[in-house]
């Protein structure tokens, strides 16, 4: 992996605002800043970017109300959130985040019927969110602020009993996306019986740690 | 993938299915087949067509047609006419794809590539755009192409309000639309342009938020954009300092390390080892130039010039709302030495918004410098014995919590305006949710607008109820409620002399330090640190803490009681490493290895956060219980702690104990035993 790590010209793909393209067509995206330093990270070569630069162009798509976007100026969603927190969690720049009022936005996400997480204001819960939401919270340690337990409930209803697998929404079609989501989500709610994992890169904490903590 | 209903599916379904799927597989890789081979044909390039318009998000299609675009362009040497049907085409198949999937990725990017070629027109877009809006307005693909175009086109940040206006009136619940609103207002607020003063703009702005929130309450689209107004009604730009320690007109005891001859002093007596006293400066915001050319200090005692200013932060940072710096003095030359401290001597404290902090603000305090006596005491300190009720009326509280701010240039009567008549309004909203938060919300704001001290903190009853209201109305976000109860609560403790008082003790088993005892108040939040800077010894026992945040600011904190909290791991005490007097620490009883997840796993400075660490020898000789310990031992090896109690919590036991032993060798108490050498 490090071999190909020298060919794949991550460096090349960093733009002068310290933003990603996805590839050569030049589409950026916060998505991609996470990608990168997540990968990176984990291959311990992140000094093949500009950290700084790359954390400012996160830092400049923070929104007005605490969360982040695509690219500057573009509204708040709980997907470019995760990979933005992540993004600073990795590399030890969270101060950059205001937690309380991000915190706020992220906990009014959940629904109060269901107990399912949505990705912004006036939209329907989806398990996926348990993730993106959840990790985020608990990175920022706010997750208490939302309940837990019907969080919970909301993905074990949205179960195929007969089938098996997780949708997005209780009775919807299952598939892989949602299922690794809904387990994901359960397991950072520590439900009994799923390995915990670590909220910024989605892996066994184990994985994790042993990774990291290897000098 | 996202809102198909679940069901069995019958076997004429599934037979449709199965011939699509043969059909895309072929498309697939007839096209794969061209593109590997550059193929660039009309029939090639109609074959990619036919699969985008089954596939919008076939990425690697739009990616071709780039290609395809290109090698016919360069043929063509740019006769205006033929490019532009060549780009016409383009546009109509990324039309034609939106019609199948609206919020494909590839298909906006593909226009955006086509339009900075410098094709089509910004009427055809606009008309492109206000279709999409219509089928959806929070088609966030639409917003992010029509920020593309106006940037691209030039179009102005006025008209673009008008746009916002325009969605906001047709549809008030449209959160994209105040999103959009919202970055267009606060880049024309602080141009300062032409009609855009926030004295007059912001109160507009409340009133047609009102619309949003008053016609349904429950609705959160302008709840965030009400709450943006908020900070920009409260927040004033130029950075103020909040408090510092020692305070105007303070008196204080140094000496060396062996402490005074036991007296009951009348002011903060601060001992050191190593023969320095901390400067603390607390702004309302943070800051970054705080240095010896910035705040200048003028007095007799030796050896301060060119002093090193730290911000207390995260290690990355260079900002920070508190720094400190240490003065030297040499406790074998006891006087009384008056010192001057000129905050912002020079221009250079600068906000992380950038915005310079202005007038100078000048504060000075009194060295007494004593001689040592004793000897060091080396005794345990006991939480419940050896303490004296505060002498009220022998020290003047006042001189310790101070919070002189220069305001005379901020302009308050607006904000003040704004605030009492948001008040007025939401009073109407009392059963809401959304009415409740922000009234209570905006009575803290108005608390901490006022000057007048017999006024303030009469509110603070009404806001500690309404957030009780809400933890029963709004059961969901009970912590987040008992959270801001918190913080309210804390802000009454200090909003005065007589309040903060009931709560201080001295202890005279370490020559009367301070404390301040905040236990058994279900505490879940600390709050109100600046104005807490003089405490030595902080009991928080018996509340429902879960971690020391805020906390870092208070440098004289040599004893601190957690017991009884809710603490889940080490990480959470990362700050404590900030406050180098740290003598005495009791985690006893708390949740310590309880839990799986760590919610403050990233907010400590550790490999995690790829922060560096240098390996010393217990990280060389036991690598395994480093990783398995990791928070508790890069939060202990900071300090050093001479008292230590862990008993209570999960994590405790023999192979724990013996690695404390090894992070903090000069450890004396364990969980109450004395350690043996």
């Amino acid at each position: 992996m490090f071999f190909y790590m020298q060919i794949l010209d991550i460096a090349g793909l960093q733009n002068e605002d310290g933003s990603f393209s996805g590839d050569i067509w030049g589409k950026v995206d916060t998505r991609f800043s996470y990608i990168v330093i997540c990968c990176l990270s984990i291959l311990k070569c992140l000094d093949k970017i500009n950290v700084k630069k790359a954390v400012d162009y996160i830092v400049s798509c923070k929104n007005l109300d605490g969360g982040f976007g695509c690219t500057p100026g573009a509204e708040s969603h709980a997907g470019q959130i995760f990979c933005c927190v992540g993004a600073l969690a990795i590399t030890g720049n969270l101060h950059h985040v205001d937690k309380d009022l991000l915190g706020w936005w992220l906990c009014e996400r959940q629904d109060y019927e269901s107990g399912g997480l949505n990705g912004r204001s006036e939209k329907l819960p989806d398990v996926c969110y348990s993730l993106w939401v959840l990790s985020s919270l608990i990175m920022i340690d706010r997750v208490h602020w939302i309940e837990k337990a019907k969080l919970v409930k909301f993905i074990l209803d949205c179960q195929d009993m007969d089938n098996g697998g997780i949708s997005d929404r209780p009775n919807y079609a299952v598939d892989i996306f949602h299922t690794y989501f809904g387990v994901a989500g359960l397991s950072l709610l520590e439900y009994p019986g799923v390995k915990t994992i670590d909220p910024a890169y989605a892996l066994p904490v184990h994985v994790t740690n042993r990774i990291l903590f290897t000098k | 993938m996202h809102g198909r209903p679940r069901k069995a599916s019958n076997p004429e379904e599934e037979a449709a299915s199965a011939a699509k799927a043969v059909k895309l597989r072929s498309l697939q890789s007839q096209f794969m087949k061209n593109h590997h081979d550059k193929i660039y044909t009309e029939e090639a390039i109609e074959l990619s067509m036919k699969l985008l318009e089954i596939n919008p998000e076939a990425y690697t299609a739009w990616n071709y047609r780039k290609l395809a675009v290109e090698d016919s362009l360069s043929r063509i040497e740019s006769d205006p006419n033929l490019v532009n049907s060549i780009l016409d085409e383009e546009l109509r198949v990324v039309e034609s794809a939106l019609r199948q999937n609206f919020k494909s990725y590839g298909a906006w990017h593909h226009r955006k590539w086509v339009l900075s070629k410098g094709h089509s027109s910004i009427e055809n877009e606009l008309k492109l755009l206000d279709k999409f809006q219509r089928l959806d307005s929070r088609n966030f693909h639409a917003w992010n192409y029509r920020r593309f175009v106006v940037e691209l086109t030039n179009r102005s940040e006025q008209d673009e309000l008008h746009y916002t206006d325009d969605m906001i009136n047709n549809n008030f619940s449209n959160y994209s639309a105040w999103h959009n609103r919202s970055v267009l207002l606060s880049s024309l607020l602080a141009q300062n342009a032409d009609g855009f003063m926030p004295n007059e703009r912001i109160p507009d702005e409340y009133d047609l938020v009102h619309s949003a929130i008053f016609t349904d309450p429950d609705d959160q689209s302008g709840w965030f954009y009400h709450l943006w107004l908020l900070d920009q009604t409260l927040n004033v730009e130029t950075p103020l300092l909040t408090s510092s320690w020692p305070s105007h007109g303070s008196t204080i005891n140094l000496s060396g390390a062996g402490c005074l001859n036991g007296s009951s002093s009348k002011f903060t007596t601060f001992c050191s080892e190593s023969g320095s006293f901390p400067l603390i400066l607390y702004f309302d915001q943070a800051v970054g130039g705080v240095s010896s050319s910035t705040v200048t200090i003028d007095s007799e005692l030796k050896g301060n010039e060119d002093l090193v200013w730290e911000p207390i932060s995260y290690k990355n940072s260079q900002v920070s709302c508190v720094w400190v710096t240490h003065l030297k003095y040499v406790s074998s030359d006891p006087c009384e030495y008056k010192v001057k401290i000129r905050v912002g001597n020079s221009p250079g404290i600068v906000s992380s918004r950038g915005h310079n902090f202005r007038a100078p603000y000048e504060f000075v305090f009194t060295a007494h410098v004593h001689d040592t006596v004793k000897d060091s005491q080396e005794g345990i300190v006991s939480w419940t014995d050896g303490f004296d009720i505060w002498d009220a009326k022998s020290m003047d509280l006042n001189s310790l919590i101070t919070l002189d701010q220069l305001q005379a240039e901020i302009d308050f009567k607006w904000r003040q305006e704004a605030i009492d008549s948001e008040v007025e309004c939401f009073g109407i909203l009392s059963d809401s949710k959304i009415g409740n938060l922000t009234l209570a919300r905006l009575l803290m704001a108005r608390e901490a607008m006022l000057s007048d001290d017999a006024v303030k903190g009469v509110r603070y009853e009404e806001i500690l109820q309404l957030y009780n209201d809400l933890m029963a109305l709004d059961s969901s976000h009970y912590q987040y409620y008992k959270d801001e109860h918190s913080v309210a609560f804390l802000h009454k403790v200090t909003s005065s002399s007589e309040s903060l008082s009931r709560h201080l003790f001295r202890y005279r088993g370490m020559n009367n330090l301070v404390c301040l005892r905040l236990n058994n108040l279900s505490l879940s939040r600390i709050a109100s640190v600046e104005k807490l800077l003089f405490v030595q010894m902080l009991d928080l026992s018996h509340n429902e803490l879960r971690s020391t945040e805020g906390l870092e600011a208070m440098q004289l904190l040599s004893c601190l009681n957690l017991s009884h909290n809710k603490i889940r791991s080490f990480s959470a005490l990362d700050s404590l490493r900030h406050v180098k007097q740290l003598k005495v620490l009791d985690v006893s009883d708390n949740h310590i290895g309880k839990h799986s997840v760590d919610t403050t796993r990233y907010l400590c400075s550790s490999p995690l956060s790829n922060s560096e660490w240098s390996q010393d020898d217990v990280g060389r000789q036991n690598p395994g219980l480093v990783t398995k310990y990791w928070d508790a031992y890069f939060v202990l090896r900071d300090l050093k702690l001479k008292q230590l109690d862990i008993a209570g919590n999960e994590i405790s036991g023999n192979e724990f104990s013996s690695f404390v032993l090894q992070v903090v060798p000069k450890l004396v108490w364990l969980d109450g035993q004395k350690l043996g050498n």
